[in-house]
């Protein structure tokens, strides 16, 4: 018995800590079904599928929902092409610096998100440059490059350097050895940055508000309705998000093993970055 | 096989000169780092220096009138006595919700790295998928969940826990909870990648030398652990601090963290100076735990 | 223009004072050797002697600090590694993972531009025995079939010179042996000069019409495996290269056709042609399967020299017993007595007769302080050493 429980023990503190992270999801996925009593209130009141068939009663909440995917869509490219660049240069290239250049992309991911948002602001006012949608695309990428440098890095860094002498050792020069071995090697990383940067992107709430202007994005929206009231589509919204996720980790794993060890390896090498950022 | 004679090789002429390749080649590392270098150096470091300066501007300025810049070092004493209690107050609430993040993150990374067997990824995905639904919708569920209408708070005044008007909402708890809850995944990640790659055999060779399972944890989990835990640690501690949105929400007034005075120095009140030498201690401040704290653990690596 | 495939001879391959530093580190140095077209050429030593690096300065994955790489009378030590007729089988294989081994084999075809491959491609697994393996991924194959297909891979493309880098260091024993057949079969049939590079002695000689001993950077000796087994031109080769019983002694100079020699107080001879030096500090080396053991000095034959000793260790391995025999001063000899069913073997602890025929024994210069060498030099890398 002693032994039976010395082993399952850690099993079952997980799983109670693992109902702690799930239980807002729940309730959220449960409220996105809630007819709520008033527009203060947060208690479930009753069941109704009107949220779901109508999405957009509330069409500030769609347009800022827009406003943030074009963000996130568009903070995500720019992101991922810079950050790519980088990693090549920091796994593939030697050159002086080096220091200087990783601490510059770890001190991103180790200064607090209102340190940024507050300095950045400082920079726009200064500058005299108008805040809107432009200035939040601007301040995302910022964030969004440190996290695709550390998870396409990782992939690099992992990648077996003979494969590419090999490739030039069979007649591919270096442009076709990048083409043809390099890059479809390293996509899977590059992919999972990707996700990893347009997630952080449509969810960053702090550096957007300091520097938003009067645009709004979806965080924005939900921010100020939970002063006057939240609508509960903002429930079907995250439980979407949500399902979106849990669809893409599942397309990946009927892909095949490397693909979805690819795409779990992205949050845990962006986040466990700073481990292995010197 | 005549197809193979193909591939022309010309003799007297060799490709090129090996010096004016690797001269190129000593040029591209530099041409692939500018566009990313250049953008955080202009949209990070910039605007630091930048914060830097604001907070010493005159405060008697606006930003209608402008300000003038005048050195004015007074802005931190006048700022620091002034909010020394939000500030107190986040490295409080944050290092509360730490320790409890520790004590329920460390089993948990354990048992999935360790544990799990087939179900790992599962469990996995478990931790990392609720960050993909937005961190403020996930924040106001905890309203609902602690919601003096709640089942929770509604079980807790039964079992006298809470007091019949007792609350849980509007409470330091719920800030607390609400820390504890959004940043945990940061630590469990970091703690999971260390812990994935500890041997269990060197836990039964741990065994088989006499160590009790207490000891074997002590003497060589733990030490092995300890990147992913400093990691951990860090990335849940720097935005903990920072954060305002738990405050906000879960909180009242009487729970501001500094981020929330920070907030309003510069989107309502409209005090720049005031906001950016509040900021910039801020920063200083966690800089100096980081450090401190780096230095103690006797890993200067992960920087 | 010249092309390259089987029509257009290649020539040997030349390295001519060959030189490779990293940093303060000589990898390679001064190396000059001749490679003829359409051997077979082990590079042999122990890991971080050179011979790795050598390899890629002929592939053209390293650049030469000095020195020329000659194919014919070409040069080709500034070519990129796609430029030049040459190919390898990487160590651990370096197949492509994410192509199937249709196109893993395909690959330098097609860079080559050559759009119908299908049957080339075909005959080249045919050659390595792996038909109907096309369509499957890398890591679905054992580790000796991927070895064939990093072979195929290589050959497919008629290089004039193939190399291979530790080609059979990730298999285990028996498929070891069967791959050194294998590939000795395959060099013969297409012709190809291959260059080889292992640290294991037993793989050179079976494979190799000429080995190269290189330690240092530098080649300690060069010839056919027999030639350089029965008479080893340093003591390095001598025990990295099997193992040998090396006595210090000094030689007085020639006595008729023989050379004589003092080692701890005996006096011993060894044929002329079989000295490397005739003056000053030596060594007296005698291979352990030469060396036999009998009971009492009136037992050794006519002509044979001994030195008498106590048996202190005997390892019977089933092809032969193997003996240690410590002597009088203290060194421990290594004999091996052939298991042939003659003669009983010998309990721990008996007086011993160790007696070889001088014409067995070999003469190698010794550095003065330097004393008896009885043990191999170990040719397995530390872990996690380079190669």
């Amino acid at each position: 018995m002693r032994r039976w429980l010395a082993d399952r023990w850690v099993m079952g503190v997980a799983l109670l800590v693992l109902g702690y992270l799930s239980l807002p999801i729940i309730v959220v996925a449960g409220l996105s079904f809630n007819r709520p009593s008033s527009r203060l209130s947060y208690d479930f009141n009753e069941f109704t599928l009107d949220n779901w068939t109508h999405p957009c009663a509330t069409s500030d909440m769609c347009d800022a929902l827009v406003r943030s995917m074009e963000i996130g869509l568009i903070a995500t490219v720019v992101s991922t092409i810079l950050g790519t660049l980088m990693a090549f240069a920091l796994v593939r290239h030697g050159f002086r610096g080096r220091s200087g250049i990783n601490g510059l992309i770890f001190l991103p991911m180790a200064t607090p998100e209102l340190v940024m948002g507050t300095s950045l602001l400082a920079l726009f006012v200064a500058a005299g440059v108008p805040q809107g949608f432009w200035t939040i695309v601007i301040a995302h990428v910022m964030f969004c490059v440190s996290f695709v440098v550390v998870t396409v890095k990782a992939r690099l860094a992992g990648m077996d350097r003979r494969l590419e002498e090999a490739a030039m050792d069979l007649y591919a020069s270096e442009w076709q050895t990048f083409r043809r071995i390099t890059l479809p090697l390293v996509l899977p990383g590059i992919v999972a940055a990707a996700l990893l940067a347009f997630s952080l992107s449509f969810d960053d709430f702090i550096i957007t508000n300091f520097n938003a202007g009067t645009t709004v994005t979806f965080p924005m929206y939900v921010w100020g309705a939970a002063q006057r009231g939240i609508p509960p589509q903002v429930n079907v919204i995250g439980t979407a998000m949500f399902a979106i996720a849990l669809l893409l980790v599942g397309a990946s794993s009927l892909r095949g093993r490397r693909a979805r060890r690819a795409a779990l390896a992205a949050p845990v090498a962006a986040v466990g970055a700073p481990t292995s950022a010197s | 096989m005549s197809a193979l004679a193909h591939v022309p090789t010309p003799a007297g002429q060799p490709a090129a000169p090996p010096g004016v390749r690797r001269g190129r080649r000593r040029l591209l590392p530099y041409l692939l780092l500018l566009p990313g270098a250049a953008w955080l150096l202009v949209f990070f470091v910039l605007p630091l220096l930048q914060l830097a300066a604001a907070s010493l501007y005159d405060p008697s300025g606006s930003l209608s009138t402008g300000y003038a810049m005048t050195g004015e070092v007074g802005n931190y004493w006048v700022a620091l006595q002034a909010y020394w209690p939000q500030f107190a107050r986040s490295f409080a609430y944050s290092a509360i919700a730490l320790v409890l993040a520790l004590l329920m993150g460390y089993p948990l990374a354990y048992a999935i790295a360790q544990k799990a067997g087939r179900w790992k990824n599962l469990l996995l995905v478990a931790v990392v998928a609720p960050m993909f639904t937005s961190f403020l919708v996930r924040t106001l569920a905890w309203k609902t969940i602690l919601s003096d209408n709640g089942a929770l708070v509604g079980l807790l005044r039964d079992v006298h826990l809470l007091g019949a008007d007792g609350r849980l909402l509007a409470t330091p708890f719920a800030v607390v909870l609400g820390l504890t809850y959004n940043f945990l995944p940061f630590l469990v990640l970091p703690l999971y990648a260390s812990l994935e790659r500890l041997d269990p055999r060197l836990l039964e060779a741990a065994s088989d030398l006499y160590a009790s399972p207490l000891r074997a944890f002590r003497r060589v989990t733990l030490p092995l652990s300890m990147p992913g835990l400093i990691a951990g640690t860090l990335l849940f501690f720097i935005p903990a601090t920072g954060d305002y949105i738990n405050a906000e929400l879960l909180g009242t007034p009487n729970e501001y963290m500094i981020g929330n005075v920070i907030d309003s120095a510069f989107l309502v009140r409209l005090d720049y100076p005031q906001g950016a030498a509040l900021s910039f201690l801020l920063m200083a401040a966690i800089l100096a735990i980081v450090f401190v704290y780096l230095r103690r653990s006797g890993t200067e690596e992960v920087l | 223009m010249r092309t390259m495939g089987d029509e257009t001879p290649a020539g040997d391959l030349r390295l001519a004072n060959l030189t490779k530093r990293f940093g303060i580190f000589t990898a390679v140095d001064d190396l000059s050797l001749t490679i003829p077209q359409g051997s077979f050429f082990a590079l042999l030593g122990a890991s971080g002697c050179g011979k790795t690096t050598t390899l890629r300065m002929i592939a053209g994955l390293e650049e030469p600090t000095s020195g020329q790489v000659l194919l014919g009378d070409r040069d080709i030590a500034g070519l990129r590694p796609y430029k030049r007729p040459v190919n390898t089988v990487f160590q651990s294989y370096a197949l492509f993972p994410h192509l199937d081994i249709h196109e893993n084999v395909a690959f330098g075809l097609r860079r080559r531009g050559i759009r119908k491959v299908t049957d080339q491609v075909e005959r080249m697994l045919a050659l390595v025995q792996l038909e109907g393996y096309g369509r499957r991924k890398p890591a679905q194959l054992s580790g000796g079939q991927q070895q064939r297909v990093a072979l195929a891979r290589a050959l497919i493309n008629h290089p004039q010179v193939l190399l291979l880098d530790e080609p059979l260091g990730a298999l285990d024993l028996k498929l070891r042996r069967q791959m050194q057949i294998e590939l000795k079969r395959i060099q013969t049939e297409v012709g190809i000069t291959f260059v080889h590079v292992t640290h294991d002695q037993e793989e050179a000689m079976t494979m190799a019409d000429t080995v190269a001993v290189m330690n240092a950077g530098r080649i300690e000796q060069l010839g056919a495996p027999a030639d350089i087994y029965e008479y080893p031109a340093t003591a390095f080769v001598a025990n990295f290269l099997g193992q040998s019983n090396l006595l210090a002694g000094e030689a007085a100079g020639h006595s008729g056709d023989d050379v004589a020699v003092t080692a701890h107080g005996a006096r011993f001879s060894v044929p002329a042609d079989r000295a490397r030096t005739d003056q000053g500090t030596v060594f007296l080396g005698v291979r352990p399967e030469k060396l036999h053991l009998v009971s009492g000095p009136d037992e050794v034959p006519a002509g044979h020299q001994h030195v008498g000793g106590v048996v202190t260790d005997a390892s019977y391995v089933g092809v032969s017993t193997q003996y240690l025999v410590r002597t009088a001063w203290g060194s421990e000899l290594s004999a091996f007595a052939a298991n042939s069913g003659a003669g009983g073997r010998l309990p721990v602890g008996a007086p011993v007769t160790a007696h070889w025929d001088p014409r067995h024994a070999f003469l190698l210069p010794r550095a003065a302080g330097e004393d008896d060498q009885t043990s191999p030099v170990l040719d397995e890398p530390p872990v996690g050493a380079l190669s």
